[in-house]
């Protein structure tokens, strides 16, 4: 076949990436071999993965484009865009989301990569902040994490995230909801199982934000996180509760060193 | 303007089957779903896709509400000569969406 799209050229080169990834042998920080964590991107059919490999199948990417769209256009009364601070993307960004969520600096309180991008948006661009989940904020969010695609996940050692950090572990052991269950209860003692048909992922944030087949459409953490609470039909936290980004950070901790794939398609 | 992601290749061999992807981004809202007000959301769905090759139509389908959002078409066609493949979405509320490649066949 003489197929030489700059689309299907571009396809091979991230397969190539994402094969090397998988084969436990990525760029900087290789897992060892005997490490039993792996991405939800294992656990998904052949056709999923394959959807998720190629970037033209990939429904993700249509919110790439506009994300990319967002990076050049100028926002707010400082009437600056994100490339006017960040210039070239694929320098200024690159690793950014595998190490998301981070303490901004001077502030007291850590903020995942949406977090980060809003502030962005109210501190520097002064214009007003994202709604959760709109398709602006995650569309910008693809953007920035499909710069880290390959990258190992590496979490800051920043002292200050410690307490947080635990306040995240706390979060995924404990038993919570009616149907009394915690994160770990699932993602650890069952992982690699069945829960009504669907494999149970071993719960490591390496592809977000995600396109879920499910949710038609692109997903945060955040959403995912919140999917789960109702499903162990826990009390749903509100979309701005530090408890989320808690968590994120502790799920970031417990994935060190795993390769991302985001934006990644989950079924 | 719209989101398209479309994959075809540049080059062709003449008598060539070739595969034309396309990715669109759209919410294919069924018309049947309500809102937080208890109101009925609008159908919103593209109801057809064609594409031509030279002006001349190579494929083209209707869509229904049970098409699930951002629709993916895949659909195969004989290279016959160098030109333009042009693809073409319209639906509800006005939609319109196109969007253009060129081939070479040799």
């Amino acid at each position: 076949m003489t197929r030489l799209g700059v689309g299907a050229s571009l396809v091979s080169v991230f397969a190539a990436t994402l094969a090397l990834a998988q084969t436990t042998t990525p760029t900087t920080a290789p897992l060892p071999p005997d490490d039993p964590r792996h991405s939800g991107y294992r656990d998904m059919g052949a056709e999923l993965r394959r959807m998720q490999d190629d970037d033209t199948a990939n429904p993700a990417m249509l919110f790439v484009q506009s994300g990319q769209a967002l990076w050049q256009q100028k926002a707010g009364a400082a009437g600056k865009s994100c490339a006017d601070c960040h210039q070239e993307v694929a320098q200024s960004m690159k690793g950014v989301a595998a190490r998301y969520p981070a303490l901004p600096p001077g502030a007291d309180q850590p903020v995942d990569l949406e977090g980060r991008i809003n502030l962005c948006r109210t501190e520097r661009q002064k214009a007003p902040a994202f709604a959760p989940e709109s398709p602006e904020l995650l569309g910008l969010a693809a953007y920035v994490a499909l710069q880290s695609r390959g990258q190992p996940i590496a979490p800051p050692d920043d002292p200050a995230l410690a307490p947080f950090r635990s306040v995240g572990e706390a979060i995924y052991r404990d038993r919570q909801g009616q149907l009394n269950l915690s994160c770990s209860s699932c993602h650890d003692d069952n992982a690699g199982k069945r829960l009504a048909g669907a494999p149970i992922p071993q719960g490591h944030p390496t592809g977000y934000p995600i396109y879920r087949l499910e949710w038609q459409t692109l997903g945060s953490l955040k959403r995912r996180l919140r999917n789960c609470l109702v499903g162990m039909r826990a009390e749903g936290w509100d979309w701005d509760d530090p408890q989320y980004v808690a968590l994120e950070l502790y799920l970031m901790a417990r994935a060190r060193g795993m390769a991302m794939d985001a934006p990644a398609v989950r079924p | 303007m719209a989101n398209v992601l479309v994959n075809a290749p540049k080059t062709a061999a003449k008598g060539e089957t070739v595969e034309i992807k396309a990715l669109i981004l759209h919410p294919m809202e069924t018309g049947f779903r309500t809102g937080t007000n208890g109101r009925i959301i609008p159908r919103n769905i593209i109801e057809r896709f064609s594409a031509t090759w030279n002006g001349a139509e190579i494929f083209r389908m209707d869509l229904s509400p049970a098409i699930a959002a951002n629709p993916f078409v895949s659909f195969f066609a004989t290279a016959s000569e160098s030109g333009t493949i042009a693809l073409r979405w319209t639906g509800d509320e006005g939609f319109v969406a196109e969007h253009q490649v060129a081939i070479t066949v040799t």
